[in-house]
């Protein structure tokens, strides 16, 4: 029997929320004793995928497998129970309590109807030494680091489950050393026979670690292969669905007369989020930012506009060295941040079309000078139609609209303070073709009229159709500067995956 | 020292201090019938307050507490005097209608997914409204298993008692703890106040606890009211007006942090006893307003919430954790 060699199967599984394919027969085998890497873009249907395998949704159709065998996981609890143990990304677990209670929570030794602590803390302590960790049961979880509390998360799953442990993005928050901590302990799991499914963005630590990897992309399964047969470069494309061969036919705007310059970062960057990067930008220019998700693209947006203060280097403004710390500074000199999650950081759901467009102009007005009302409708009537927002009302509450519509809001929004720099985090995800094409119109006519843009997309070509030029981000780090002619998404994506030497093992 | 013990620390510390300059100023304060009138005087308090840890810890509020006690008095009162039956069929009645209102509200909370205060505040309207329903005026109740009762107390040395409903007090707090800090609902409770989507990933039976914690608060509440009765002699339907808030400020001035996941129930026995302390004092010194007893708990309320902040925003683990 060719199952018995995978300890978790799933097998052309199907998932659909609304009228959205999350999963298309997506096939997933996961055998003893390797460490599977699960790579995709955000939205590939990765994170659906795992909830499948730990029972936290149904699958629509399709089944999955345990040991060979055709299981109906719940919940996971009730995965856990057929060996399948998660650990996700941000520790889920207790801070308030010990190490030893978070080891053995709703399992807990009991004597006379009583937990017996002695008992747990000393099974605890021998668990942990397992783990390399010498430490003291008794203490509290949230006393230790997070590199700590995520191999606690690990022993924990691996006790109670103890056949396929599921790690979802367990290296984000941690630093090198850590994560080679991280990896050793992986490797004698992986020893023992576990089964181990990996999920990172981090295409160093799929290499380092990792024996096969499953590509999905728009939730279709792209490949599962060993990764002795693939370069980095091949990961990147089967990611990104870009056939290098065939790219090359978009170019970058020929090289135009720049304008002054507007903006100068030197040295900028934040510790344990972007390594410090330089980057000048011009008026009428647009700044392409490319990398995979989670490579530092967001958190260098987030740095620039001060909604995470900078913890090195200088900025100046038009010539004049000044310092941002908060959006209210970066407001001040006229900025704008489109953020990458609409529905959380952008829009006021539940407030009006027209609230949602003056409130940055008020927030920049202050208290005293309050925009009546005429003023708003005014206000966000301009902007409704040249942006061509589609709402039956101004006044209905914008999380009625589409994305692509609520995306043209939040546009407008920092158009009505007259910036002079604009940042755009991923502005043409998950909205239609037609907003689409109206968004990048918008980006060249606001380019045409001598604003800058800091513009950050997943899609290469798009990036490619409008920016000047091409920043690529890698590991949190700003590796290159494309500029010229001769860029396509083929070269990006050369530049995304190559590897740096003494990289992260 | 442990983060979490830092907060009972400083409740005790205050209170041996407050004692201290009490008993200086007033020497006949450090007697055992001063002491022993503490425990009878606060029993209902402090019964309420157990239950309004556990409810805290795990991240809840109840607000129906006082008037579950005040339902709870007149409920008794009507069985016992119009209906005849005895006090303690009377009694076990109360505990069981408590028991299901509290369960229901547990349920409110989990299904309906609609926030503690809303739903224990329709709880409160509620019990308040029933008790005024089933009669608008106080009901004496006289049975001689209430004089029983009553009599029923230890003689200290120094002339104190230790009466019959402050005994009971204190084994209710001895038990709240053993289910707290020893039992695997306990730890449940302080999972759910510690982290709700973490404990349940981590298998812990989420409905079952709120719908248990609701419970066992009412249930204690039930128990306050007949304390109470015990302690009046009669239902009234607006006794134990604003006991909710009392009993919040003691779980508060105990150390439990007011957003869940860390505390004792050892605590909420001295912050019921500091807010007993502060009373008495304001009896002994006899010319100061009976109101200063709230601006003393608003400041020590103040007080720690201050501190709590500083004791666990300070030393957020995440900063620490990120440097290690």
């Amino acid at each position: 029997m060719p199952d018995q060699q995978y300890a978790l199967e799933a097998r052309g599984i199907v998932k659909i929320f609304g009228n959205h394919v999350a999963l298309d027969k997506v096939d997933f085998g996961l055998r003893p004793g390797e460490v599977h890497a699960l790579l995709g873009e955000n939205g590939a249907g990765k994170s659906t995928l795992i909830k499948i395998l730990t029972g936290a949704y149904q699958p629509d159709g399709g089944e999955v497998l345990a040991n060979g065998a055709v299981v109906t996981l719940n919940n996971p609890q009730h995965a856990q129970t057929h060996g399948i143990g998660t650990v996700y990304q941000e520790v889920n677990l207790l801070p308030n309590r010990s190490v030893a209670e978070n080891l053995y929570l709703g399992h807990q030794p009991t004597r006379f109807g009583f937990v017996d602590r002695r008992k747990m803390e000393r099974d605890a302590r021998a668990v942990l030494a397992r783990y390399g960790l010498n430490l003291d049961p008794s203490s509290e979880l949230g006393a230790h680091s997070v590199a700590v509390q995520q191999i606690v998360a690990i022993a924990r799953a691996v006790e109670l489950s103890g056949k396929v442990l599921i790690l979802d993005e367990p290296t984000a928050s941690l630093d090198r050393n850590e994560v080679e901590r991280l990896f050793d302990i992986i490797r004698d799991l992986k020893a023992s026979g576990l089964a181990v499914v990996f999920i990172t963005h981090f295409l160093e630590q799929v290499f380092a670690i990792a024996d096969r990897v499953t590509i999905l992309r728009n939730g279709k399964l792209i490949d599962t292969k060993s990764l002795d047969d693939l370069t980095r470069t091949d990961v990147v494309r089967l990611m990104l669905g870009k056939d290098i061969a065939f790219s090359g036919a978009t170019m970058l705007e020929e090289n135009r007369p720049l304008g002054e310059v507007l903006l100068d970062f030197k040295g900028y960057g934040k510790k344990r989020s972007v390594h410090p990067f330089d980057l000048t930008i011009h008026k009428g220019e647009v700044v392409g930012v490319a990398g995979l998700l989670g490579s530092g693209r967001t958190e260098m947006a987030r740095i620039m506009f001060g909604a995470d203060a900078a913890d090195e280097g200088s900025v100046s403004v038009a010539g004049k060295p000044t310092s941002i710390t908060s959006p209210t500074d970066a407001i001040a000199h006229g900025f704008g941040f489109c953020p990458e999650d609409r529905k959380a950081e952008g829009i006021f759901g539940d407030l009006s079309v027209r609230e949602n467009i003056v409130i940055a102009l008020q927030g920049k007005l202050g208290w005293f000078s309050a925009l009546t009302r005429d003023e708003q409708m005014e206000i966000a009537g301009r902007f409704g139609e040249s942006m061509d927002i589609r709402a039956a009302s101004l006044d209905m509450p914008i999380k009625l609209l589409s994305g692509g519509n609520q995306q043209k809001v939040i546009l407008s929004r920092w158009l009505a303070t007259d910036p002079a720099f604009l940042i755009l985090d991923e502005p043409t995800r998950g909205i239609d073709v037609g907003a689409h094409a109206e968004i990048v119109r918008t980006i060249n006519r606001l380019r045409d009229e001598g604003l800058a843009l800091v513009v950050i997309s997943s899609e290469l070509d798009e990036v490619v159709a409008y920016s000047s030029r091409i920043v690529v981000m890698r590991d949190r780090e700003l590796v290159a500067e494309l500029n010229g002619e001769n860029i396509n998404p083929g070269v990006i994506v050369q530049a995304i995956a190559n590897h740096r030497d003494g990289a992260q093992a | 020292m442990n983060r979490s013990l830092r907060p009972l620390a400083a409740t005790a510390l205050i209170f041996a201090i407050a004692y201290a300059i009490a008993v200086m100023q007033f020497p006949s304060m450090f007697s055992t019938r001063v002491l022993g009138n503490f425990l009878t005087d606060n029993a209902f308090l402090g019964i309420a307050a157990v239950g309004m840890t556990f409810v805290i810890l795990s991240g809840g509020i109840d607000l129906s507490v006082g008037a579950v006690i005040g339902f709870t008095g007149v409920l008794i009162a009507v069985l016992v005097s119009w209906a005849g039956l005895h006090p303690l069929v009377a009694f076990a009645m109360a505990i069981a209608v408590a028991g299901a209102f509290g369960a229901t509200m547990g349920l409110a909370i989990h299904y309906l997914q609609v926030p503690a205060f809303i739903v224990t505040l329709a709880g409160m309207f509620l019990a308040r409204g029933g008790a005024s329903v089933i009669t608008r005026d106080s009901v004496p109740i006289n049975h001689e298993f209430y004089a029983f009762v009553s009599d029923l107390t230890i003689r200290l040395p120094g002339g104190g008692r230790l009466s019959m409903i402050g005994l009971s007090m204190v084994a209710i707090f001895i038990i709240g703890a053993l289910i707290a800090h020893r039992t695997k609902f306990g730890s449940y409770v302080y999972a759910l106040g510690g982290n709700p989507v973490s404990a349940s990933l981590m298998g812990v039976p989420v409905a079952r606890t709120t719908v248990a914690i609701y419970a066992l608060s009412s249930i204690l509440a039930a128990i306050s009211g007949i304390v109470f009765s015990l302690y009046t002699s009669a239902g009234y339907p607006l006794a134990a007006v604003g006991v909710e808030l009392d009993a919040i400020s003691a779980v508060v001035i105990g150390g439990t942090l007011l957003t869940g996941g860390y505390g004792f129930v050892l605590g909420t026995f001295i912050g019921v006893m500091l807010l007993g302390l502060v009373q008495t004092y304001i009896i002994f010194d006899g010319t100061l307003s009976s109101w200063w007893t709230k601006i003393v708990i608003g400041i020590l309320l103040f007080l720690f919430i201050v501190l709590q902040r500083l004791i666990f925003v300070a030393s957020a683990p995440g900063e620490k954790a990120a440097r290690a």
